[in-house]
């Protein structure tokens, strides 16, 4: 069990690369089965490892599903990441074609040819040009690849599209047994292979090459639903091993081939403690205190123009700011557009891109099926690891499914962050008049918190209000709050609470001015009678005053008359002891001040 | 490897002949035996063969698009034909190489 390890585990960088992009699913599966890595995302996780190292893999598909680009991708991937050089024999497109057709993918295929990474070996084939006149065999076809892989040394071969010999020599029952031997030989020269085939109706391949070709099946398909194209790959097939065998969406565009393992995750996801700030002051204390809990589903629901994207803005800013990282999902407004409308309420979303800490995914929803969409989303958190991505706005998913595949989708989501501990949050547009959409009815049980923002329209005029509809697993605010959008960024009111509930806007500032005029008022009450009893007090003290006065004139007055009237009686007093002296009177006065007469 | 075979001074056109073999199997044997009676038989020398081994040069099946072994082409006269197979079916070879026999 010791060829378990995928082969690409022994290219450093590669190794390094993958693990970066991760896929979340094991690497390799507890199959007995040596496996290479493929070096398409998403495909080794579905394939548990790889594909089946030294065999042949059967790639089939319609016309237009992206075989040969696939193939290409795998030989290319390779050379590039696993240090596995491989031939590309095309029996339909020629090498410069093939150079034209993968550079819009963004590989340079002529370089790693020049390079003798990747050679291409075209066989033309051309069977009007062809007599037969006897026995034969393929001999030839097996020493031009022979040739081509002792070239390169090559470790993977594409064969694109070999079925085209079928149709075109007589003999197919030689034709048949050649192929036959050349899989053989392929093996035995221990080289990957992988061969295209087109799809047959009510058989994997026209040509049944699936009867030669079994170690592993996979099967592309691009289905039209609604006008939008979504590609879906499958594993229809792989001996000896484990695989995923669920239909995966995946995407060719400039970054290449993206195959998306989603994955129907079990309610059984880490629940986190840890909390999220929302960095919108009050808003956290709305919150129990501390913001969102990590790794929660945030649901910002409201009409339109109600501040849905400033707060999904603010809290990704927020987050970039404490060095997290934020993907954002834009389905109407161009990363440009969200840009210069934030910068006018103080939220600099430019310098987050530029840190790399905000990831821009624009795309019209109607632009790919839902599938690919969430593959998208699948990729984003793969490529930067965040702690946040917003959806923006969920509603507009309606367009190209209906509410239960939206809803469908829509919890694939929130299972896929959440097992990642990613805080997911989505905005939702409110029907006008407040009524929200049917969406918001069937995500609320995904929803873990909900705050809904609104226009509170009273006395001629319009304000913005939020309350938190709800916030599980924690005390929460019952309150509905006025906001305002400055140019400093969203800023919650204190409320006013009247005695007919809370206030908000020109009424706030009404009531407000009322209360502060009788605040004013009831001073100046205090002030007028504080100056009574001012003036009372000087009144009662001029009074006092006054008798003091009257009194102290009485008394002078009174004293006086007694000092006159004691002078009076010693007077007399004198002038008797004077007469009686002069009679000799014997009863001499002592002068004890005792008035005698009266 | 070039067997030049043949008259020159023969009216007619010449005939530029390649026969691509791999290696000394029968196939082989017997198409570089059965091309070599039907060039006597019927162009009587107007004709140039060169076989190609490609297990010795293997490089050189690209520049044919060879891939079926034998595979005989007439390079001259233009167009260019090709025929596979070990020529045992004479007729085919000579409707193939678009030789009229009188």
């Amino acid at each position: 069990m010791a060829s378990i390890e995928s082969r690409a585990g022994e290219a450093g960088t590669g190794e390094a690369r993958t693990a970066a992009r991760g896929n979340g699913s094991p690497a390799v599966g507890g199959s007995g089965i040596r496996k290479v890595r493929s070096g398409i995302d998403g495909l080794d996780a579905i394939a548990h490892g790889g594909l089946p190292a030294g065999r042949t893999t059967l790639l089939a598909g319609g016309a237009g599903c992206g075989k040969t680009l696939f193939a290409l991708t795998y030989l290319i991937e390779g050379a590039l990441r696993f240090d596995e050089p491989g031939v590309f024999v095309t029996f339909e497109e020629g090498a410069d074609e093939l150079v034209q057709n993968i550079a819009s993918l963004g590989y340079d295929l002529r370089r790693l040819r020049d390079s003798g990474k990747v050679a291409v070996e075209h066989i033309q084939f051309e069977p009007r040009e062809l007599a037969e006149a006897g026995e034969y065999d393929l001999e030839g076809l097996f020493i031009r690849i022979g040739h081509a892989i002792d070239g390169v040394k090559a470790k993977r071969v594409v064969l694109d599209t070999i079925e085209v010999l079928l149709g075109g020599l007589t003999n197919t029952a030689l034709v048949r047994s050649e192929l036959q031997r050349l899989f053989r030989w392929l093996k035995k020269k221990g080289v990957t292979a992988m061969i295209t085939a087109e799809r047959g109706q009510g058989a994997l391949t026209r040509s049944g090459l699936e009867e030669y070709v079994s170690d592993c099946v996979i099967l592309l398909d691009q289905r039209v639903e609604q006008e939008i194209a979504t590609r879906r790959l499958r594993v229809v097939k792989y001996r000896g091993s484990a695989h995923g065998t669920n239909e995966y969406p995946f995407i060719i565009d400039e970054e290449g081939i993206s195959v998306f393992p989603v994955t129907t995750l079990q309610l059984n996801q880490p629940a986190s403690g840890e909390r999220m700030p929302t960095g919108i002051a009050h808003l956290d204390t709305m919150l129990g205190g501390h913001g969102f809990f990590r790794g929660s589903s945030v649901l910002i629901s409201g009409t339109s123009g109600a501040g849905k994207s400033t707060f999904c803005a603010a809290i990704a800013e927020a987050a970039c700011k404490r060095g997290e990282c934020a993907v954002y999902i834009t389905f109407e407004e161009s990363p440009d557009q969200m840009i210069r409308n934030m910068r006018s309420v103080g939220i600099d979303l430019a310098r987050c891109q530029a840190e790399n800490r905000v990831r821009f995914h624009a795309a019209r929803p109607t632009l790919q099926g839902l599938d690919t969409h969430l593959a998208v989303i699948e990729r984003e958190i793969s490529r930067s690891s965040p702690a946040l991505v917003v959806i923006d706005p969920i509603t507009a998913l309606l367009n190209i499914g209906t509410e239960i595949q939206v809803h469908a989708m829509l919890l694939r989501t929130v299972d896929l962050l959440k097992s990642r501990g990613i805080t997911a949050m989505f905005t939702s547009l409110d029907r006008p008049g407040g009524r929200s959409n049917r969406i918001d009815g069937l995500v609320s049980s995904l929803i873990d918190t909900w705050i809904a923002l609104s226009d509170s329209i009273e006395g001629g005029e319009s304000n913005r209000t939020l309350f938190i509809r709800k916030s599980r697993g924690m005390a929460h605010s019952n309150q509905i709050r006025e906001f305002l959008m400055t140019k400093d960024g969203i800023h919650l009111r204190e409320p006013y609470l009247g005695p007919r509930g809370a206030l908000m806007g020109s009424a706030r500032l009404a009531q407000e001015a009322k209360d502060a005029a009788a605040a004013l008022a009831r001073q100046q009450e205090i002030e007028k009678r504080r100056r009574e009893l001012e003036r009372k007090r000087t009144e009662l003290e001029h009074q006092v005053a006054a008798l003091q006065r009257q009194f102290r004139a009485d008394e002078e007055a009174l004293e006086t008359m007694i000092r006159e009237d004691q002078a009076r009686a010693r007077q007399v007093e004198t002038d008797r002891d004077r007469m009686g002296t002069s009679r000799r009177s014997d009863t001499p006065s002592s002068g004890n001040g005792k008035p005698l007469h009266g | 490897m070039a067997n030049d075979v043949g008259d020159r001074d023969a009216p007619g056109p010449m005939y530029q002949l390649r026969l691509y073999v791999a290696g000394q199997t029968a196939k082989s044997l017997a198409a570089r035996a059965n091309l070599l009676k039907l060039c006597e038989q019927y162009l009587n020398g107007r004709h140039k063969i060169e076989v190609i081994d490609l297990l010795e040069q293997p490089g050189l099946a690209r520049d044919d698009q060879i891939l079926a072994i034998p595979t005989l082409v007439r390079c001259q006269p233009e167009p260019v034909k090709k025929i596979i197979g070990d020529l045992s079916d004479t007729q085919r070879v000579l409707a193939g190489l678009n030789i009229v026999v009188r």
